[in-house]
């Protein structure tokens, strides 16, 4: 287990070195930086003289070969550079927001899990019924509706409800856990209705794949009860894959995010992200494709060792 | 999913599509939706009552009623008929963008199943890059990337920042079906007979790879409209005054919850009508043609 976990994480090097090369020079195929949209954005006019004295100072007008070697030598030593932007360091401009982003998602996958068994496990056992029917519904919503427009219908229901927003600024929860929970428990409703219906359907059908295997016809037969067949001997199953799914789906969580907290007016990473897209801040950008790729690889690695931990039959070999 | 009827004496061969429609009923109606949803965007000029770019100060901010079935926004353009152009503007972006990816990820995926070795190595080490990165992010970055070139009134770039996240999910099931093609005594025939290799690819193995490719398609025709929409919402997508779905939801219109919620609700449900009939139209295409692939 310790030799396939060294493997693995050293395995991820030539994924995330692809990761770092795809992303900085996809960036700067096409011509295009910062420097314009910072000093030519609003339609003003500006000599070339400035534009280049800005890149210069900014070093983009380095040989792309130099910026690369700088850039990976950053990545190796853990420097993700500076903003071009904000002229703040990445890693200080990622961190300010991580703690934000990271608790909605940790709030949207309990959210998501917690409703997700329980919709799953009905589903399954009363299939064919209207109650089936519903849960079917309520899913295939939940892969339809963007989480977006759930969210600014959530604000919607808050303001005619109760009239009343959540605080746009951020109380973190070790200040006042009563308002920070307020204020993101929305956007985490948002986010994590599309989580649970894909968790919910997982276990549906895996569940209803492990119902007709035979140690459940062997486990009824010695006169088990039901329940104990469901919750010991067949919802341990089929909760295997569907702990793949919750993995992959926290990584995209992340994705959901960028498009939601715009809705939320939430300072988080997906904002950070949006924001240094259409500012082209080359470097920002860089830093957060490489935060949210090793996150990714990261959350994998963990639900396969997980795979493990929870089914003995699989052993990873050396 | 529905019980399937048991065989009954076939008085006559049914057509395929009848075929689909009495096993797949919840496929049918979805299907139904997509038709109702093209016709109204291609034929969006007769349909449409209003022009979708008209400012009317007017008739700014007014709630549904007989002469504006949607309302008006807040420059008093006709919300139902922006919905009718952006079902336009959706499906024409979602179309090229999903059938993009999903070929040219269904080539490399029967390509690197055919080759094997190095090559299939290769190609799946450059997917697994591309998996790495969540859809929307990838497709921002293509964004970030290529900035905006319009032709024929579509943002080609926008086609390709969705196109792009599509193409490794598709590789990796379409590779997934063809490896078991590749060992097919017709495929060493091919070999054998001396054909090319693109030829065996394109001309041998890719027509048995038509069942995913076309479930895949469709299942990333949903994806691409959110994505397209979302994109657009975040106002990195579809630009202004084009009637977008997700541009409709973007910028002012969150001030006018309360005024206006109208302006929020109709966009909404018809990215959501539109998700949702791809969604469940490609499901119903895979229990139809191949109960036991899974996406």
């Amino acid at each position: 287990m310790l030799r396939y976990t060294i493997h693995r994480l050293l395995l991820m090097i030539p994924t995330l070195f692809g990761v770092a090369v795809l992303v900085f020079f996809m960036l700067r195929i096409v011509p295009g930086d910062v420097v314009e949209v910072k000093l030519r954005g609003d339609g003003g006019t500006v000599s070339q003289e400035v534009i280049d004295a800005e890149r210069k100072r900014l070093g983009l007008d380095k040989p792309l070969i130099r910026q690369f070697g700088d850039y990976m030598y950053g990545l190796v030593t853990g420097d993700l550079g500076i903003s071009m932007w904000t002229e703040r360091p990445v890693t200080e401009e990622i961190s300010l927001r991580l703690e934000l982003s990271l608790q909605v998602a940790i709030m949207a996958t309990i959210f998501a899990v917690l409703l997700a068994i329980p919709l799953g496990t009905t589903a399954a056992l009363m299939r064919g019924t209207w109650v089936d029917y519903v849960v079917r519904v309520v899913t295939i919503g939940g892969l339809s509706i963007p989480s977006f427009w759930f969210g600014m219908l959530i604000m919607m229901a808050l303001l005619y409800l109760w009239n009343w927003l959540p605080p746009i600024t951020f109380t973190p929860i070790y200040v006042d856990p009563v308002a920070n929970l307020t204020q993101l428990i929305w956007p985490a409703m948002a986010v994590g209705y599309r989580y649970c219906a894909v968790v919910a359907r997982m276990i549906r059908s895996s569940l209803l794949e492990v119902l007709n295997e035979d140690y459940i016809r062997t486990a009824r037969a010695k006169g088990v009860f039901e329940k104990l067949v469901i919750s010991r001997h067949a919802l341990r199953n089929a909760l295997l894959p569907a702990i793949t799914v919750i993995g992959i789906e926290f990584a995209f969580l992340i994705g959901g995010l960028v498009v939601t907290e715009q809705v939320f007016n939430l300072n988080g990473l997906g904002k950070l992200f949006v924001q240094s897209v259409s500012r082209s801040d080359f470097t920002l950008i860089q830093g957060m494709v490489m935060v949210l790729a090793v996150a990714y690889v990261f959350v994998n690695l963990v639900v396969d060792l997980l795979y493990a931990v929870f089914d003995p039959r699989i052993r990873y070999g050396t | 999913m529905s019980v399937v009827a048991a065989p009954t004496p076939a008085v006559r061969p049914r057509s395929a599509v009848m075929d689909f429609a009495a096993q797949q009923p919840l496929g049918a109606v979805s299907f139904v939706i997509i038709l109702a949803m093209t016709v109204a965007g291609v034929f969006a000029e007769w349909v449409a009552p209003y022009d979708p770019l008209h400012i009317d100060f007017a008739a700014i901010l007014q709630p549904p009623s007989w002469e504006h079935w949607s309302g008006t926004d807040a420059f008093g353009r006709d919300i139902f008929s922006r919905l009718i152009y952006g079902a336009r503007t959706a499906l024409v972006i979602s179309l090229t963008s999903s059938f993009l990816g999903s070929t040219i990820g269904a080539v490399l995926g029967i390509a690197s199943a055919y080759f094997g070795g190095k090559i299939d190595d290769w190609i799946q080490r450059v997917m697994d890059i591309l998996l790495a990165f969540p859809i929307i992010v990838l497709a921002l970055v293509v964004v970030a990337a290529l900035k905006t070139a319009v032709v024929f009134g579509i943002d080609i770039n926008l086609v390709v920042a969705i196109a792009i996240p599509i193409v490794p999910r598709v590789c990796r099931v379409v590779r997934a079906a063809a490896l078991t093609i590749r060992v097919m005594p017709y495929v060493d025939a091919a070999r054998a007979a001396g054909y090319s290799d693109s030829r065996i690819i394109f001309r041998h193995m890719a027509p048995n790879v038509v069942a995913p490719y076309l479930i895949m398609f469709t299942a990333f025709m949903a994806q691409a409209i959110l994505l397209e929409a979302s994109l657009s919402f975040l106002g990195l997508g579809v630009t202004e005054p084009t009637p977008a779905w997700g541009l409709m939801l973007s910028g002012n219109a969150a001030d006018f919850y309360r005024e206006a919620p109208w302006m929020i609700l109709f966009p909404g449900i018809a990215i959501s009508l539109a998700v949702f009939a791809f969604n469940l139209f490609g499901d119903s295409l895979r229990d139809y043609l191949d109960p036991r692939f899974k996406v």
